[in-house]
């Protein structure tokens, strides 16, 4: 049985902080296909078109019927654990800090012989075991080796611990509490049995609804702060940034309409100031202090989620610049998870529908609740998900776009897109 | 398998078998290596390099060179070569080559070389990038290397068939023994059953004395004619039968047997010979765990019943069955792709009854066996040659 994981202990001042490693991120063309089923949280095999047989290590040919129609397919990874071994030597740096290790070869029912990271709860072999694809440390897929049933403290595993960003005991920086989301957030990571929760509020001299029910949580302390202003982001990373494991970027500003219904650019360059600029403010802050924590033992820097907007994805006309300014975000995040990489610190990316707030109220449902978002993102962190599409206006738009980009542009032109 | 019979090996003779005297780390190229195991054999024939017509060459680290470049590099202009990217399958596999190159007169001399070298980080290296499947599916996977994987699969052979790692041992503890009188073996020291069984752990079940030691060395010997040979007055080697295979039961979930199961009767079959005739065995000894697979799979027991059959024999040169008679790769290392040529070329030397250390007494008869390339989830190159007694003593 996993132990329960228990609050760090005081960090020694005197002990110096080690450097992060990553496990081994050299892969194949073809492999990267696991990885982009794992950044959604999905385990994914390929597929033959022609045989049904599944494959696995990736393949350019099928080995059955050398077929190259090969879709990567999503599947129960429903097996058997048939072998297990321990390592106490490693040839790569990042493991051999952190043997032993514990792994397992799985025959899967669907055929192939996997090998994983085994879970500590995972009897010994002969014995049923699910695998799932997370992302390591380096951002790549792997497969693990988890118990079939739900086992106590399932989560607070030492190996599975470090393909997740779970929040318990983990001190978050929330930039801003005063949307519904951002205080939902808040509830959902204090509810996660996250240590501290720093939240942002801007202009502290207006009283928002909300905020003083959060400021009550004794997880909880607000600060002043503005993503717009350069000073404020520094004031506050010099506070709280070298002790920030996980941040969340809920600051956004939002408002309807595209471009003829506007005169000027003064709405626009609110939304890019803190929706884009915003963000490369704060990577500019906090990323390179979070980088340097990557390895800072059991609570390090370990995620940093953007809130962005299914809008980013394809413009939503009749929100033609806030599209935009969340599309200028996505690119910047890539930009960030690129650099956050090296120091293994995993760069979110939250893709909502339209959320039932007061700036998409003219928008027909359905709309998400502020805690389906909050619940999405604890979710993510939890299960180590890099993309997050909540909600079914989200879903719906993911899989046309993947059916046809430029058809669904034009059903968005022409106002059926939602 | 076709009922066709096999050509036979008439007229091969294998000669000159050298051992480049191994080292644990190297700052040399596996290039260097090659070139001392050359060397080493026309030297040991008597012959220039011109007389080479044809060559086999294996080695990992000669990238990015293969044996063609390797030909400019020690000055060679052969009219058949092969390079050999079998690990420890390349020895048994340069063989079979190099015995019908000669035969059919495609070359005459064919000096068949290994060698690799070893540097502090080159065997890391060799390992992360060792094959597409190993980089995507095994690598990233706590980075063992092959301990990890014979760590699976010794973990599956005995909790499925009850051998222990005393039986395991017992190998291991017999070819240190045989070490002992080997100058090159890079483990001099005797080792007892005890310091087997309290090594430290590498990867559970593996401990220490199981897992093969990387090192730096080279291999080599040459295929040419019995008459040739007997012009040249050299002990040579007959070659009676060989077999190889490569990914074999690709449906099994793990590798509990190997492609000398699927060939094993072919081998006895061309060879006119069973495994009762062998004098000596060499079997690729990287863990001990597939040692005994191969004697299984061999046909020196049923399968499933190694266990008795290592309790029942002795596997010192004296013994009722002498295993890996230099002491394998277990106690002399692991020189890379040498490691497969090792048994080989000491099979040569006891049946040309020209060895380094002990003489098994009236070795006639020697079974190889090869076994290579860890690619994901099993070794994938398997083969066997049986060599035997032939003139020129």
């Amino acid at each position: 049985m996993t132990a329960p994981l228990q609050r760090p202990k005081k960090k020694n001042p005197v002990v110096k902080t080690r450097s992060p490693t990553l496990p081994p991120w050299s892969r194949s063309r073809v492999a990267l296909g696991m990885t982009a089923a794992a950044a959604e949280g999905r385990l994914a095999l390929q597929r033959c078109g022609a045989c049904g047989a599944f494959q696995y290590p990736p393949r350019e040919a099928c080995h059955q019927c050398l077929c190259i129609d090969l879709p990567w397919t999503d599947m129960a990874g429903e097996g058997e654990l048939i072998s297990q071994t321990t390592l106490l030597h490693s040839h790569d740096l990042y493991f051999r800090e952190r043997v032993p290790w514990r792994l397992g070869m799985v025959k899967l029912d669907a055929g192939p012989t996997v090998v994983v990271h085994l879970h500590g709860d995972v009897g010994a072999p002969p014995e049923r075991v699910r695998v799932a694809a997370r992302l390591d440390r380096a951002g790549m897929a792997v497969l693990v080796g988890l118990p079939q049933e739900e086992t106590a403290h399932m989560a607070d595993d030492r190996q599975l611990r470090e393909f997740t960003a779970d929040p318990k005991f983990r001190r978050v920086f929330v930039t801003d509490g005063k949307t519904p989301t951002g205080q939902a957030v808040v509830r959902a990571l204090v509810a996660a049995g996250a240590d501290l929760v720093w939240v942002g509020h801007a202009e502290p001299w207006k009283l928002s609804p909300g905020l003083s029910a959060l400021q009550a949580l004794p997880q909880v302390t607000l600060l002043p702060l503005d993503v717009t202003d350069l000073r404020s982001i520094k004031d506050v990373a010099s506070q709280v940034g070298p002790k920030v494991d996980i941040l969340i970027n809920t600051a956004e500003y939002h408002r309807a309409y595209g471009i003829g219904s506007r005169q000027g650019t003064d709405i626009a360059r609110m939304e890019m100031d803190v929706n884009y600029l915003g963000l490369l403010r704060l990577a500019q802050e906090f990323g390179p202090v979070m980088k340097a924590r990557g390895a800072d033992g059991q609570s390090s820097a370990v995620a940093w989620v953007n809130l962005l907007s299914i809008f980013a994805l394809s413009n939503f006309p009749s929100h033609g610049t806030y599209s935009a300014s969340k599309a200028a975000a996505l690119s910047l995040a890539q930009c960030l998870r690129a650099e956050m990489r090296p120091a293994g610190v995993r760069v979110v990316n939250v893709f909502p529908g339209p959320i039932d707030d007061e700036w998409n109220q003219l928008l027909p449902p359905p709309k998400l609740a502020p805690e389906a978002v909050a619940k999405a993102i604890v979710g993510a962190l939890k299960d180590g998900i890099e993309d997050v599409y909540p909600g079914d206006v989200a879903q719906e738009w993911k899989t046309r776009l993947a059916e046809s980009a430029k058809g669904f542009e034009r059903e968005l032109a022409l106002g059926s897109g939602t | 398998m076709s009922g066709r019979r096999r050509t036979d090996y008439a007229g091969v003779a294998v000669a000159v078998p050298v051992t480049v005297p191994y080292v644990r780390y190297s700052t040399k190229s596996a290039h260097w290596w090659i070139a001392r195991a050359l060397a080493g054999v026309l030297e040991g024939a008597g012959l220039k390099k011109s007389d080479v017509d044809g060559v086999c060459v294996s080695g990992f680290l000669l990238f990015p060179d293969t044996a063609v470049g390797l030909m400019q590099h020690l000055g060679l202009s052969p009219r058949w070569l092969d390079h050999i990217p079998m690990g420890g399958n390349s020895g048994v596999v340069a063989l079979r080559r190099a015995a019908r190159a000669v035969q059919a007169g495609d070359a005459e001399i064919v000096s068949c070389l290994a060698g690799d070298t070893n540097h502090v980080d080159s065997f890391r290296q060799t390992v992360a990038s060792f094959s597409q499947f190993a980089r995507d599916a095994v690598y990233p996977y706590g980075s063992g290397g092959p301990n990890a994987s014979f760590a699976f699969l010794t973990d599956y052979v005995m909790r499925t068939t009850g051998i222990t790692r005393e039986d395991y041992g017992k190998l291991c503890v017999a070819q240190r023994q045989n070490a002992l009188s080997f100058p090159h073996a890079l483990f001099k020291k005797p080792l007892t059953m005890q310091e087997y069984l309290e090594a430290r752990p590498i990867a559970e079940p593996l401990h220490l004395f199981d897992c093969v030691m990387p090192c730096a060395g080279g291999e080599g010997f040459i295929v040419m004619s019995e008459e040739r040979a007997r012009y040249l007055s050299l002990p040579y080697a007959r070659l009676l039968g060989t077999i190889e295979r490569h990914n074999a039961f690709p449906e099994d979930p793990i590798q509990y047997r190997g492609g000398w199961a699927m060939d094993a009767e072919d081998l006895y079959a061309q060879a006119g010979v069973g495994p009762s005739d062998m004098d000596l065995v060499q079997v690729y000894d990287d863990y001990p765990v597939i040692s005994a697979m191969q004697l299984e799979d061999l046909g020196f027991c049923p399968k499933g019943e190694v266990q008795a059959f290592i309790r029942a024999n002795t596997f010192t040169n004296d013994g009722t069955l002498p295993l890996n008679t230099s002491g394998g790769q277990l106690s002399v290392g692991q020189a890379g792709a040498a490691g497969g040529y090792l048994g080989l070329v000491e099979a040569l030397r006891q049946v040309t009854r020209r060895p380094l250390g002990e003489q098994v007494p009236e070795a006639e008869l020697a079974l190889v066996s090869g076994f290579g390339m860890i690619n994901y989830d099993r070794g994938l190159c398997s083969g066997a040659a049986i060599v035997g007694r032939g003139g020129v003593s």
